[in-house]
């Protein structure tokens, strides 16, 4: 078992759920409205170092009775330690949970994804959108347990849909603005991206 | 084939003369389009690998005079989707489509171009049929570029056989109706019908 674990539950008590131990990988369950202290916690506690975050998914299990799973996985660099973390949420309550951006800005996209498919909200994002699917996608979480395997529109209605899309939308000017280059962006660019415009990205000079 | 005039073969009737000169210029002009058609191509997936080596020097799409590979479509005569084509792409591929000069051409390359393959799920058209005009489908998952340079030739075989002086021209059947769709929403439910084991899958509407 990863000593990380009792040091966790040493440091936070009863946030620190079950740990279980499989093919020498560690997977603890955490309380959901801790997990950002947690995360800060096992990343800047030197002891722990786990400074990157490998990858963020979701999971949802046939067994309607088990809970969503938010899973975080961690490795410290310095000490090639890997710690399994997961979040369990109620889906008969509101899918929601604090996002690790903060500590992590590799948790952007990772995230934005999980909130594509599965539908879980991270608070503190600053750029909670779809990912995968486009932008004005309607027929919900393609890889939630009641989502049906070919989408919930008939198929003309997708390809109609498909085919109304505006192939420019993809690359909105919202894409633009968490880049780092957004104070080199041109003044009336900018103007725009505040306020939220999303049309098509202008000819660059 | 409805020539513009009434022609009735008669050796020497001003007719004959008229039909013989229509089918010297159709010979001239299919023959030149035929063995110069420009390629572009829209590789999405497996099917792509396969098309690079059909252009390599073993398979050498030159002999066809497909030399140049024209990665714009302005420049493009037959356009050659070699894989699969999740919705969000397919306005991306209409348009490509809109942008080619005419005359053009399409081949679709592998089970997925052709009919969504293994890929019957909420994120892939279930053949590009349904976005664009096919001329040729070539089987396989992915073929061999046997396959597909069988596929150009029965392209080729068509050509040869098309008449500038048909009654109908081919700009008038590519267009997108009111809807922005290319076939009636019946047709696209019908093409898209699964097959095989995914039949008993669910479908909500």
């Amino acid at each position: 078992m990863n000593p990380s674990v009792a040091a966790a539950r040493a440091a936070f008590g009863d946030a620190i759920g079950r740990a279980t131990l499989a093919r020498g990988e560690t997977t603890v369950v955490v309380a959901a409205a801790r997990v950002l202290d947690i995360m800060r916690w096992l990343r800047d506690t030197p002891a722990q170092g786990y400074d990157y975050l490998v990858d963020v998914t979701a999971v949802e299990y046939r067994d309607q009775e088990r809970p969503l799973e938010v899973v975080y996985q961690l490795r410290a660099l310095a000490r090639r330690e890997d710690l399994r973390v997961k979040v369990e949420l109620d889906p008969r309550g509101e899918l929601a949970i604090d996002s690790v951006t903060p500590l992590w800005a590799g948790a952007n996209w990772l995230e934005r994804e999980v909130y594509d498919m599965f539908g879980i909200v991270f608070a503190g994002h600053p750029d909670l959108r779809r990912i995968l699917m486009w932008e004005t996608y309607a027929e919900g979480y393609p890889l939630r347990k009641d989502f049906p395997l070919r989408g919930r529109f008939s198929r003309a209605e997708q390809v109609r849909q498909a085919l109304n899309l505006n192939p420019e939308a993809h690359y909105s000017l919202e894409e633009l603005s968490i880049a780092d280059s957004f104070d080199e962006l041109p003044a009336d660019m900018r103007e725009r991206l505040r306020r939220g415009e999303r049309d098509k990205v202008p000819d660059s000079e | 084939m409805k020539h513009v005039l009434e022609t009735k073969e008669v050796a020497g009737s001003p007719n004959f003369q008229l039909t013989t000169f229509q089918k010297l210029v159709d010979w001239a002009v299919n023959q030149s389009r035929a063995n110069s058609l420009w390629p572009m191509p829209f590789g999405t997936a497996c099917c792509a690998i396969e098309f690079m080596a059909t252009a390599a020097s073993r398979f050498d799409l030159a002999r066809f005079g497909m030399e140049r590979q024209a990665f714009s479509p302005r420049q493009a005569d037959v356009l050659i989707c070699a894989g699969r084509l999740p919705f969000k792409l397919a306005p991306v591929i209409r348009r490509i489509y809109d942008q080619m000069p005419q005359p053009k051409w399409v081949i679709s390359m592998g089970a997925c171009a052709s009919t969504g393959g293994i890929f019957d799920n909420y994120a892939m058209v279930q053949g590009i049929d349904t976005i664009v005009p096919v001329d040729v489908y070539v089987p396989g998952c992915p073929p061999r570029p046997e396959g597909l340079l069988y596929g150009i030739l029965l392209l080729h075989k068509k050509i040869k056989g098309e008449s500038l002086f048909d009654a109908v021209p081919r700009r008038d059947e590519q267009l997108l109706d009111e809807r922005g769709l290319r076939l009636p929403p019946a047709e696209i439910d019908e093409l898209s019908e699964p097959f095989g084991n995914s039949v008993h899958q669910f479908r909500s509407s």
